[in-house]
């Protein structure tokens, strides 16, 4: 028995010490104020030196505790939900590395050792998106996603070059008192503020690098309750965050970061309502969400964001946990129209699925409603264009929720499989998410009954109107490859650039260069050829070239002295 | 008085004989001893600049040069029966 | 005085140098460089090193040279042609031969600085070779047992 699960058991304990530590360290940083920890010098070349250390303030201190309590719970989520998979002590293993990285990137005192847990937290998706790697798909959607955030990467990588040459460090503190005494539109900081935002496009799984979020689901359901929905997707939210002071200077690229969220709020609503494996309907829902973090980092709501980013933690991995609940149950199944009336026989995920579908529509007393009010507030206050194409998103974001539930837990079941509660391991994470998820927003208590009222009436209008679409009947609408990207994204890059290649390998490697090597080869046969000639065990000949030689050398040297 | 680069003419001009004797000549043996006389210009010019210690070891060497030379050469006379250079091609592996 | 013994010397030397090239009988060739060895010793002896001379003498006239004579009488030489057959072997081996010693001298005569008086006595050599020059002196000494065994090996009939 022990030996079952002592790998997960570790695994969790680890991470549930991590937790113990995370709040302490907020209850420090609340009592006292921020602090760093240097570590060690890392490197330094010339004048260019970067030390090692953590970084504790708020921002931090908050991430460090939703990562970690998060963490926790999906790690204890998950030692039931991988109990018969042969790899699990891997896949545990590669869940705390992730939370290591994860680590590294939020309490990192500058942008270079961020960049480090940056990138080891995509090498750790990549890993376990490809986790069943004896299927192939699931590999090409983790070669997918490593892809796709490389090319966010470049654009931190980027950004970071600018940022040495502009101030010659990369230190959080140095970084944003020198940018403070800078104009506002200053090239440079423009330049890293857009290159930045490239790199949290990649990582946060916006337009127009999104498309690598929805095939991550490949992987086990507790790594996209962890990876693809509560942390590492929102990286990119925590480094505009920090970097604030920055986009403050930029005011161009921050409309560009409101519409880009916007935009992408907007696409991963629609395609959403269309799907029907149920992990797709959640992904494409956190490229939304997300879509509204960066929304709201963009209209300058940076607490907003936060906010919404812990309760879209607490509510998101609820979901994907609850799904992940439903799929163990089904037997593997991910399909909805082959799911119904699941909530006689799973009441207790019934339950904690409810709580977070209401969270993310946003329905009052839940935390959905705090912090997607406070973001549409902070919208509000910048764009109101941006304010009504959310709102409209927000109604998407609840018909898609509720057609999610009343798809899955109400109806028929539509498939001859025994379906089970999941065990007390599974579902008491699950309570634990579902009363952060509903409480979370108690911190921040700020609304105004009509906005309540609105809320309330517009959603008992949409769970009435799409009851008797998905929970009486079912009506089939699935389109899933029907908004698909990657088409167009094959048609416009990948194609053409295939073309290029195939072109170019026609032209430089057939022709060029392997005529090059030809020649080359050809040119060093037949000069060997003659120059065997000379080599012909005659000794006269050879005290010749001897003699002939020196001469040559010593003569060349007078001529050119060394 | 002897002239100042009197030393270097003369040790060229013996240098250039044995190079040329080197050259010409067909018999190793000869060779062998044409490149003594190498040495000796060489030495020559040397103990002109007062470089003793060089003298002395190039003596050494020349020495032993010469005895494992005339060995080889023996060896290979008794293998051909002759020391014609243009035989000593055939030791090519 | 020493003019007159310099320029006897220097003849003596070029001719039997000559001599030992140009020569077809290899006994005399030998008993030339023999005389030519001779007239460098005479040569060391007007530059004042008398050690390097009786060093040269005993080295090349009473070993080197005894060796090369034992060898030739050993072997029978009488049908080894003695020169390069063709006429233009003479020539390239003359051009390689003026070219080199251009190249040689252009070199030389810059850097030339004749210190004929000096250490050149016995003490000082042999100083110099047990404190400066001690490690090349040891290793000439490898050197000359490593050509000892060299040659029993290769004298052994097979």
């Amino acid at each position: 028995m022990i030996k079952k699960y002592w790998s997960g058991i570790a695994a969790s304990l680890v991470v549930f010490c991590l937790f113990l530590v995370s709040i302490s360290v907020f209850l420090r940083v609340y009592q006292t104020g921020p602090f760093e920890i240097y570590l060690f010098n890392w490197f330094s070349v010339g004048d260019f030196s970067v030390s090692w250390g953590l970084l504790f303030d708020t921002l931090s201190a908050l991430m460090f505790m939703m990562v970690t309590g998060v963490g926790f719970l999906i790690h204890i989520y998950s030692i039931g939900y991988m109990h018969d998979d042969p790899n699990r002590g891997r896949f545990f293993w590669y869940l705390n590395l992730f939370i290591f990285f994860m680590l590294t990137l939020v309490l990192s005192n500058n942008f270079l050792s961020m960049f480090v847990g940056w990138e080891g937290v995509g090498l750790c998706s990549y890993l376990l998106i490809g986790f069943w790697s004896s299927n192939k798909d699931y590999l090409i959607a983790a070669k997918k996603a490593f892809v796709m955030n490389r090319i966010g990467d470049l654009g931190f990588i980027l950004g970071l070059l600018v940022m040495i040459l502009t101030f010659g460090s990369v230190q959080f503190g140095i970084v944003f008192s020198q940018a403070g005494l800078l104009p506002i539109g200053h090239i440079s900081v423009v330049l890293i503020a857009i290159l930045l935002f490239v790199g949290a496009t990649g990582k946060s799984a916006q337009l127009p690098l999104f498309t690598w979020l929805p095939d991550a689901m490949a992987g086990p359901t507790p790594v996209s309750a962890l990876i693809h929905a509560a942390t590492m997707v929102t990286a990119g939210i925590y480094m505009i965050a920090r970097s604030h002071a920055i986009y403050a200077l930029a005011p161009d690229v921050l409309t560009v970061v409101l519409w880009v969220g916007v935009a992408t709020a907007v696409v991963g609503a629609i395609i959403a309502l269309r799907q029907s494996d149920i992990k797709k309907v959640l992904a494409y829902s956190t490229v939304s969400q997300l879509g509204f973090m960066v929304a709201a980092l963009g209209a300058g709501g940076t607490h907003a964001a936060l906010f919404h980013m812990v309760t879209h933690a607490f509510f998101k991995a609820l979901l994907f946990l609850a799904a992940g609940s439903v799929i163990h149950g089904m037997g593997g199944e991910q399909n909805m129209y082959k799911m119904g009336g699941l909530r006689k026989l799973q009441p207790i995920t019934f339950a904690v699925f409810l709580v977070g579908a209401l969270a993310l529509s946003g329905c009052p007393p839940f935390s959905g409603f705090f912090s997607k009010d406070a973001i549409l507030l902070a919208i509000y206050q910048v764009s109101p264009w941006a304010f009504g194409v959310l709102i409209g998103v927000s109604v998407l974001t609840a018909i898609y929720v509720a057609r999610l539930v009343f798809l899955v837990f109400f109806g028929p079941l539509r498939s001859d499989v025994h379906v089970h509660e999941s065990p007390l391991i599974m579902t008491i994470p699950l309570v634990f998410l579902a009363v952060l998820a509903a409480t979370a927003g108690i911190y921040h208590p700020e609304f105004e009954w009509v906005m309540v009222i609105i809320t309330v009436s517009a959603l008992a209008m949409i769970w009435w109107v799409t009851y008797s679409r998905y929970a009486v009947q079912v009506k089939d609408d699935r389109s899933d490859g029907f908004m698909s990207l990657d088409v167009v994204y094959s048609a416009v890059i990948v194609r053409p650039i295939l073309v290029i290649a195939r072109g170019l390998s026609t032209v430089m490697d057939q022709i060029v260069l392997d005529t090059a090597a030809k020649e080359l080869g050809q040119t060093v046969v037949q000069s060997g050829e003659s120059l065997r000639r000379m080599q012909s065990g005659s000794i006269g000949f050879y005290l010749w070239m001897i003699t002939a030689s020196v001469a040559v050398i010593l003569i060349g040297l007078s001529i050119w002295p060394f | 008085m002897i002239p100042t680069y009197s030393y270097l003419v003369l040790g060229c001009i013996l240098f250039s004989i044995g190079t040329l004797g080197v050259l010409i000549r067909r018999n190793v043996v000869i060779v062998l001893m044409c490149i003594e006389l190498m040495l000796n210009a060489v030495n020559l010019i040397l103990v002109s600049v007062c470089e003793p210690v060089f003298v002395f070891f190039i003596m050494m060497v020349a020495a032993v040069e010469v005895s494992v030379g005339l060995a080889l050469i023996a060896r290979v006379y008794r293998k051909f029966g002759t020391t014609d250079i243009s035989t000593f091609g055939q030791l090519k592996g | 005085m020493s003019d007159i013994f310099f320029w006897v010397f220097s003849v003596m030397a070029v001719v039997s140098a000559l001599s030992v090239v140009l020569n077809r009988n290899p006994i005399y060739s030998v008993l030339s460089l023999i005389v030519c060895f001779f007239s460098i010793a005479g040569h060391y002896v007007l530059m004042g090193a008398l050690f390097l001379c009786a060093v040269h003498i005993v080295v090349y006239a009473g070993a080197i040279m005894v060796l090369f004579l034992f060898v030739i009488m050993l072997m029978n030489l009488k049908d080894v042609p003695e020169f390069v057959s063709k006429w233009w072997h003479f020539g390239a081996a003359g051009a390689a031969v003026a070219a080199m010693v251009f190249g040689l001298a252009t070199h030389l005569f810059q850097s030339y600085n004749p210190r004929v008086i000096g250490d050149m006595q016995l003490k000082p050599i042999a100083q110099a070779l047990f404190t400066t020059y001690a490690v090349p002196f040891e290793l000439s000494a490898i050197l000359f047992l490593s050509a000892v065994i060299g040659v029993v090996a290769l004298g052994k009939s097979e």
